[in-house]
């Protein structure tokens, strides 16, 4: 035995970007929830294509409806910030350019999912 | 530092372009490749319930946009896209429960995915039509 460490001092600490495998686990748990939550986006677009504006309102009124457009969208967009990131961080290696495209990528995921949910909850209290 | 020098002249890793392309590669590129489509697609969900929360003029002018020849083209790609990105993403749970990492399960389920997406797609966008 080459190696004096012991297995807990090994895996002690969280790496470099001190986040451990936080990241992987988020991105798993996101895209379990996805699976169920985008079938029902799908399922939903569908049904309410070509629907008059009343009709619309109506369905996106039901409290189901809304709560679950509501998880579609922040769930929706924590995985894809989650996503980007890793993206941004495999390709980008300029350091400034990273952080600056690391945090452009927060405020976009962020605009999009509270912009969403504004509008969500705008027609849900009555448009 | 006598052989600080011979920094550049190391070999480099092989990347990409050095491989032939195969389909299991290819499916992890177009996996990452409609994941950022989708991100970006994301300004088309914000712009539909925006036009719905700001009135029925709105709505229409929404509906007509994605009801034109071009919006109907992208909504397509754009199911395709998350459609393959949701066949990818079960792939990958697949995968990390330590199942399906054989040469040939592999490359079978990566030619599952494609045929899958496509199929499922098409099946949504038929079924959109006779549901109108």
């Amino acid at each position: 035995m080459s190696d004096m460490r012991t297995p807990l001092s090994k895996v002690r600490g969280l790496g470099s970007a001190k986040d451990g495998t936080g990241h992987f686990w988020h991105q798993r748990v996101s895209s379990v929830a996805n699976v169920f939550l985008l079938s029902f986006f799908i399922i939903l677009v569908i049904s309410l294509q070509g629907a008059d504006y009343a009709t619309f309102i109506d369905t996106m009124q039901n409290p189901l409806v809304s709560v679950l457009m509501l998880l579609v969208i922040l769930v929706g967009c924590f995985h894809m910030k989650l996503g980007m990131q890793i993206i941004i961080e495999d390709y980008v290696h300029n350091e400034a350019a990273k952080i600056f495209a690391v945090i452009g990528n927060i405020f976009f995921s962020s605009f999009i999912a509270l912009a969403s949910v504004v509008a969500v909850l705008k027609i849900s209290f009555g448009a | 530092m006598a052989n600080a020098s011979n920094k550049a002249n190391r070999p480099l890793s092989p990347h990409l372009q050095v491989y032939k392309l195969i389909i299991t590669m290819m499916m992890s590129i177009i996996h990452r490749i409609t994941g950022a489509g989708l991100y970006f697609g994301t300004v088309l969900m914000v712009f539909w319930l925006a036009c719905a929360a700001a009135g029925p003029e709105w709505y229409a002018f929404a509906n007509e946009v994605f009801g034109s020849l071009l919006g109907r083209l992208v909504l397509f790609g754009f199911t395709w896209a998350l459609v393959h990105h949701m066949f990818g993403g079960l792939r990958h749970f697949i995968w990390d429960f330590g199942y399906g990492l054989a040469k040939e399960t592999s490359t079978f389920m990566a030619r599952a995915t494609v045929v899958a997406s496509v199929s499922v797609t098409v099946i949504l966008w038929i079924i959109g039509y006779m549901v109108r």
